[in-house]
């Protein structure tokens, strides 16, 4: 009798056919499901689009890379909500893409960051973290302050998100230029970190 | 969610096991040509691979997954819209608002559903909201003779405010010190409360519209009230500019709790007592922002913090 299994074991091209199909099972039940649910598709009453300032300093954020250190996610425990306020659910995602949950917790979340601190305590804090909190170990993001938007892609920005579903009305997105022009970094991304969380009321 | 997809969900996973489970008996049998104990015929540096079966523990390792995998597809939600039989789940998601929020665990507990999320959090509003609820019921001026509800203050003062007032509550610039008694909107318990529940916006507008000049004059004006030595004749003309300003600060620039509007005579400065940081606030305003706890915290913790923070003032 011939070794069956001798085949998968000296041939990697075929082993490797074999891991796909053996994982695309778990990515069909809890993946592919996930992408159809109404809970997944509809948005939180509250939940607004990104204006776009709020918008410019979304991709200041994923630019800068805070996703490795501060994750978006306030899971289901009393010891995360009693600090950050409800969990997260997945009605105010529906607009993210790509969502900004992260996995990571160096600094806190900020999935409910909005409205916590001023704009003062943020503009102080991301010039450098440790003239208000001192036991920080976050990096100072002095540059911010430096760099002003242009927002010549704005507009397109906010077209692409609106071919993706997000409601931006034309007069969004004939704004969106101007709306950003001239504004620094830093008020963006404070103005994107003022409105998180802020949607499930 | 939809027959389809449940469906869906349970073929594909219970198939999955099952096919583990084949995959395993298949594993197991004899194909490699080779007798059972027989050499393989490799050899490597004198060592020779043997037709061994798989050991006994390891082969009882995968029975027991499978044995696992389905009694728990069987209690816990997986299949689809099956919920298992304990009913449990972990949080109400797909709630839209708050008020959706509340209603679904009210639902939950209602039909006796165990949920894990609200499950600890009843738990915890049974052992800590009666301590809550006998804090609140007494007043301030008495509570902060409590050490217990200070130190719980501490606790929750430190989670949630020393960010922007610094870990002793002496606040930083723009950010006021909490223990020197001196009150932007008034330090008694209730204005306290007042302030942590409802937040607070300042409103120093811009009065760039005096220009340089003028702006030059009601500043040496102001640093004279709190005694400072500055040229006289700025200061005589920062005087009668000074009309502008005694609005919200009063003629006398004692300040006025009201409106927020700080006292300019006590030589305790916000945002800084160089000429420099004053000019500045006169040329740009200020806006100083305190956000609200009443969502966040509740009553009966503000409370407590509010006890705390008046102690700090009050010893």
């Amino acid at each position: 009798m011939k070794n069956v299994h001798e085949l998968v074991e000296k041939n990697t091209g075929l082993l490797t056919i074999f891991i796909l199909i053996a994982i695309s099972f778990g990515a069909m039940v809890e993946i592919a499901p996930l992408m159809f649910q109404q809970h997944t598709m509809t948005p939180v009453k509250g939940l607004k689009p990104y204006t776009a300032l709020q918008m410019e300093g979304r991709d200041i954020y994923i630019r800068e890379g805070c996703v490795g250190c501060h994750s978006q996610m306030v899971r289901p425990f009393r010891a995360e909500t009693e600090r950050y306020g409800h969990y997260s659910v997945a009605g105010e995602s529906v607009w993210e893409r790509p969502f900004l949950w992260g996995s990571k917790r160096t600094g806190p979340d900020l999935a409910r960051v909005g409205g916590r601190y001023s704009d003062d305590w943020h503009f102080a804090h991301l010039m450098d973290p440790r003239s208000v909190v001192p036991e920080s170990n976050m990096p100072g993001y002095p540059w911010l302050a430096e760099n002003t938007l242009t927002g010549e892609l704005t507009a397109k920005k906010l077209e692409t998100f609106r071919s993706l579903g997000v409601p931006y009305t034309d007069e969004d997105i004939a704004g969106a230029k101007k709306a950003v022009e001239g504004k620094t970094e830093i008020q963006a991304l404070i103005a994107y970190l003022q409105s998180l969380g802020t949607a499930l009321k | 969610m939809s027959s389809f997809w449940s469906i869906w969900i349970s073929i594909i996973s219970l198939g999955t096991i099952m096919g583990c489970f084949l995959l395993l008996r298949w594993c197991l049998k004899n194909k490699t040509g080779v007798t059972e104990g027989d050499d393989m015929h490799h050899e490597f540096d004198g060592i020779v691979e043997i037709n061994n079966p798989l050991p006994k523990w390891w082969t009882y390792l995968f029975y027991a997954c499978i044995v696992w995998g389905l009694a728990y597809l069987a209690l816990y939600p997986g299949l689809g819209n099956f919920e298992g039989m304990l009913g449990w789940k972990s949080s109400n998601q797909g709630v839209l608002t708050l008020e959706e929020s509340r209603a679904a665990v009210a639902k939950a507990k209602a039909e006796g559903k165990i949920v894990q999320y609200d499950r600890e959090i009843a738990h915890a509003k049974q052992k800590y909201d009666p301590i809550f609820d006998e804090y609140a019921s007494r007043p301030i001026p008495e509570l902060i003779n409590d050490p217990e509800a200070l130190k719980v203050g501490q606790r929750l003062f430190l989670q949630n405010c020393s960010q922007c007032h610094g870990s002793d509550a002496r606040g930083q610039l723009g950010f006021p010190n909490l223990t020197d008694n001196d009150w932007l909107y008034g330090g008694t318990p209730e204005k306290i409360k007042e302030t942590l529940l409802g937040g607070r916006s300042g409103q120093m507008p811009s009065w760039a519209s005096f220009g340089e000049q003028g702006v030059k004059e009601v500043v040496a004006y102001t640093l004279s009230l709190s005694g400072r030595e500055v040229d006289a004749g700025l200061k005589a003309a920062g005087e009668s500019r000074f009309a502008t300003c005694s609005a919200c600060h009063g003629s006398d620039g004692k300040g006025n709790q009201m409106l927020g509007a700080p006292n300019l005579t006590d030589n305790i400065w916000l945002y800084g007592a160089t000429e420099e940081s004053v000019t500045e606030t006169v040329m740009n305003g200020r806006n100083g922002v305190m956000p609200s706890f009443k969502d966040r915290l509740g009553e009966n913790k503000v409370h407590v913090v509010a006890a705390y923070i008046y102690s700090l003032s009050h010893k």
